[in-house]
């Protein structure tokens, strides 16, 4: 059975190695600050008790105030799971760091939510739209598109 | 190998998306039903010579038709083509993958407006005469996407469509009633009455 | 005397971009690539898709929990009956909602039976794209009609079923489907082993498929692969055995997984899995208990506000739906988790360096399915 971590536990673990950049933890998530996002995605992935190799998902969810990215993350090896999530708050250019150097599941995914979302992605080699066609004006999944 | 760029995606992409755009302003009216004077002329007794009855035959019982498969609706009529359905007694087991060869669109899936260039060129490419079945839902009216921001609205926006075919998806048995339905169409047309 | 001389011989070449359109009969739906080639070698390949984006993410947040179920049958359109379920597993999930022990064997029963369906396609059109043209493919939709047969007696459809609610099945299974589904698994390993004995050790296929396409498993998790392509790279990863949903902990199955990670380990793994499936299906159906087949559900469902994932081992990969509520009737926010989406990332690697019949040939080994890869 996929253990699923708790967001709480780990938070200490980060907090120690990454002080300040734990905004909430929860037993279901970890929010963590955008501007930190890719250290403690490194540290994620690459401490060996923890060892989350596999991102399963990763999607933008847009309360009208801020986006929140949602990333699920899995442990292939240890069988355990965890929900890392982060904010962005501008509505007109958003922009978060990519994580396409560590997981490059995320090269397609960050682009469709460019693309639907609108949110940019530092880092990413190749962000343009994907399933919209250029020209098309707008972002769909967003709360305000008609 | 490292290879230089040999062309910009970016720009390829913006060039498809004006054309796309382009293809949306042109399409907001249904194209009417061609043939719709067979209907009306039918009360003042078409006549069919003899010439027009060997072309009819002919051209009705060896339909090819083109590869157009979007959706879900592609894989009934796969079913249809294999060897329980089969569509290999009306002549029409060979799918010609070019538009050139084929004188039959059944536009198996959803149009989306980012494939609707490529659907339309495709049918351009087909050469006279030509017909098409809106097989499906989403082909006649959009289906279940109708309300869908990047779904066109049955695929008559873009095609003139002969025959069309409600289902979701339809089952065999009722692809293989629209081919009959378009089998009589066809067995009307007149040379006469094509000059029009 | 001949005086040998040598000229040197300089030929310049250009790489050249070929499209491959979408409509194209060897593309398993509306599946571009632009192709940049030297010679006959491919170079570069950059995947474009998109051609059947429909809008199911955004459709979804303004229709009730029950009404989505329609909708996510036509996102991998070959395996439906997966769909569904893995969108009621995250709704329940999500509600906290149990299912009767019936409704769950019959779950069981009718997920396997359709993983056999969708890989009888999906090798079936990789066998066409090698060169084995319509012959297999026939053979196979043969018995997929059967399976399409006992779906058509439990839910009236042949393709998009809308068979699993919230909190079990629709409707209960007629009489005669136990007896049809224990006819046909008697007698479909005799099929299977007639494919085999066609199929395994035929030249063409293992000189065209052995060694092609190679995905390594670093790669293959690197890139979030699942299903399938993951587990003919060497990774033994399986939903059902690594985190187990509904009742798969009470059967005894194995999971294949190839060892090169080519496309005739992909074709093998598909071939193996149909076996195992095969023995769940005895295992659930002599164990089939009597009762309800759907728990007390309120017609329109408000889950309490929260989020939840829910997924499973759909024929094709790891299929997840992530849902948002916020205690109204329809969802806040709907994502499903495209296994074909993420598998095609890595398409562009295991192209380079070969030519582009070895593409199509690849191509077909991931078995991607456009509803979902667009949604």
């Amino acid at each position: 059975m996929t253990l699923a971590l708790s967001g709480s536990d780990i938070a200490k673990q980060i907090e120690e190695k990454f002080p300040g950049c734990v905004v909430e933890a929860t037993a279901a998530s970890l929010l963590v600050e955008a501007k930190s996002l890719l250290d403690v995605a490194a540290y994620l992935k690459d401490t060996a008790d923890l060892g989350f190799d596999y991102l399963t998902l990763i999607t933008a969810v847009d309360y009208i105030d801020c986006f929140e990215v949602v990333y699920y993350l899995t442990s292939i090896k240890h069988n355990h799971s965890l929900v890392l999530k982060t904010r962005c708050y501008s509505r007109d250019n958003p922009t978060l760091p990519s994580v396409v150097g560590l997981w490059r599941t995320a090269d397609f995914q960050e682009r469709e939510i460019y693309d639907l979302m609108g949110i940019s992605f530092d880092g990413h080699p190749d962000l343009r739209r994907i399933v919209l066609w250029e020209g098309f004006e707008g972002h769909p999944l967003r709360k305000d598109f008609l | 190998m490292e290879i230089e760029e040999v062309y910009s995606s970016r720009q390829l992409d913006i060039k498809e998306g004006k054309a796309i755009n382009e293809l949306i302003a042109r399409s907001q009216e249904v194209i009417p039903d061609p043939d719709r004077w067979l209907d009306e002329e039918l009360e003042r007794n078409v006549l069919v010579t003899s010439v027009d009855a060997v072309l009819n035959w002919a051209r009705r019982t060896s339909l090819w038709p083109v590869v157009c498969f979007p959706a879900c609706c592609a894989f009934e009529f796969i079913t249809t083509e294999a060897s329980r359905f089969d569509l290999s007694r009306f002549g029409m087991e060979i799918i010609r993958a070019s538009p050139r060869q084929a004188d039959l669109m059944i536009t198996a899936g959803t149009l989306t407006w980012k494939m609707a260039p490529q659907v339309k060129r495709i049918y351009d490419q087909m050469a006279e005469p030509k017909w098409v079945i809106a097989m499906g839902a989403c082909a006649v009216s959009g289906g279940i996407f109708r309300s869908s921001y990047s779904v066109v609205p049955g695929y008559n926006r873009i095609i003139p469509v002969d025959v069309y075919l409600p289902g979701c998806p339809p089952r065999p048995e009722a692809v293989i009633h629209a081919i009959r339905m378009l089998h009589k169409k066809i067995a009307r047309r007149s040379l006469i009455a094509e000059d029009e | 005397m001949a005086t040998a001389e040598t000229r040197e011989i300089v030929v310049n070449t250009e790489p050249f971009v070929v499209n491959f359109g979408p409509a194209h009969p060897s593309t398993h739906g509306v599946f571009r690539m632009r192709m940049t080639l030297d010679g006959e070698v491919i170079v570069k390949m950059e995947p474009v898709f998109g051609y059947l984006h429909r809008g199911i993410e955004k459709l979804a947040e303004e229709r009730t929990y029950t009404q989505i179920i329609p909708l996510t049958d036509r996102l991998d359109y070959l395996a439906s009956m997966s769909n569904n379920l893995a969108y009621c597993l995250a709704v329940e999930k999500l509600a906290g909602i149990d299912v009767p022990e019936r409704a769950e064997y019959i779950r069981v029963i009718i997920a396997e039976l359709q993983r056999i369906a969708s890989h009888l396609c999906a090798v079936g059109f990789f066998l066409n794209d090698c060169g084995a043209f319509q012959t297999p493919v026939v053979y196979m939709i043969r018995e997929r009609e059967k399976i399409l047969d006992l779906f058509d007696m439990v839910s009236g459809q042949r393709l998009t079923y809308n068979y699993m609610r919230v909190g079990g099945v629709s409707q209960d299974i007629p009489e005669e489907f136990i007896p049809a589904v224990q006819k046909f698994v008697d007698e479909m390993p005799g099929w299977i082993d007639e494919y085999e004995w066609l199929l395994k050790e035929n030249e063409i296929l293992l000189a065209r498929s052995k060694g092609v396409g190679i995905l390594p498993p670093d790669l293959a998790i690197n890139i979030g692969a699942s299903g399938p392509v993951l587990r003919a790279s060497g990774v033994p990863w399986d939903i059902r055995k690594a985190d187990p949903y509904s009742i798969y902990d009470r059967f005894k199955f194995d999971i294949p997984i190839g060892l090169a990670g080519d496309c005739y380990d992909r074709y093998r793994v598909r071939i193996e899995e149909m076996r195992q499936s095969l023995r769940i299906l005895k295992q659930a159906m002599k164990d089939l208990p009597k009762g309800e087949v759907r728990s007390e559900v309120p017609h329109l469902i408000r889950p309490p506000v929260g989020e939840a994932y829910g997924h499973l081992e759909a024929p094709r990969g790891e299929l997840g739906f992530y849902l948002v509520s916020d205690g109204s009737i329809a969802p806040y926010r709907f994502h499903v988790r495209a296994s074909t989406l993420i598998n095609l990332t890595a398409l562009a690697d295991m192209m380079r360096g070969w030519k582009i019949a070895d593409a199509i040939l690849i191509f077909g080994s991931i078995d991607i399915c456009m509803g979902e890869v667009d949604r």
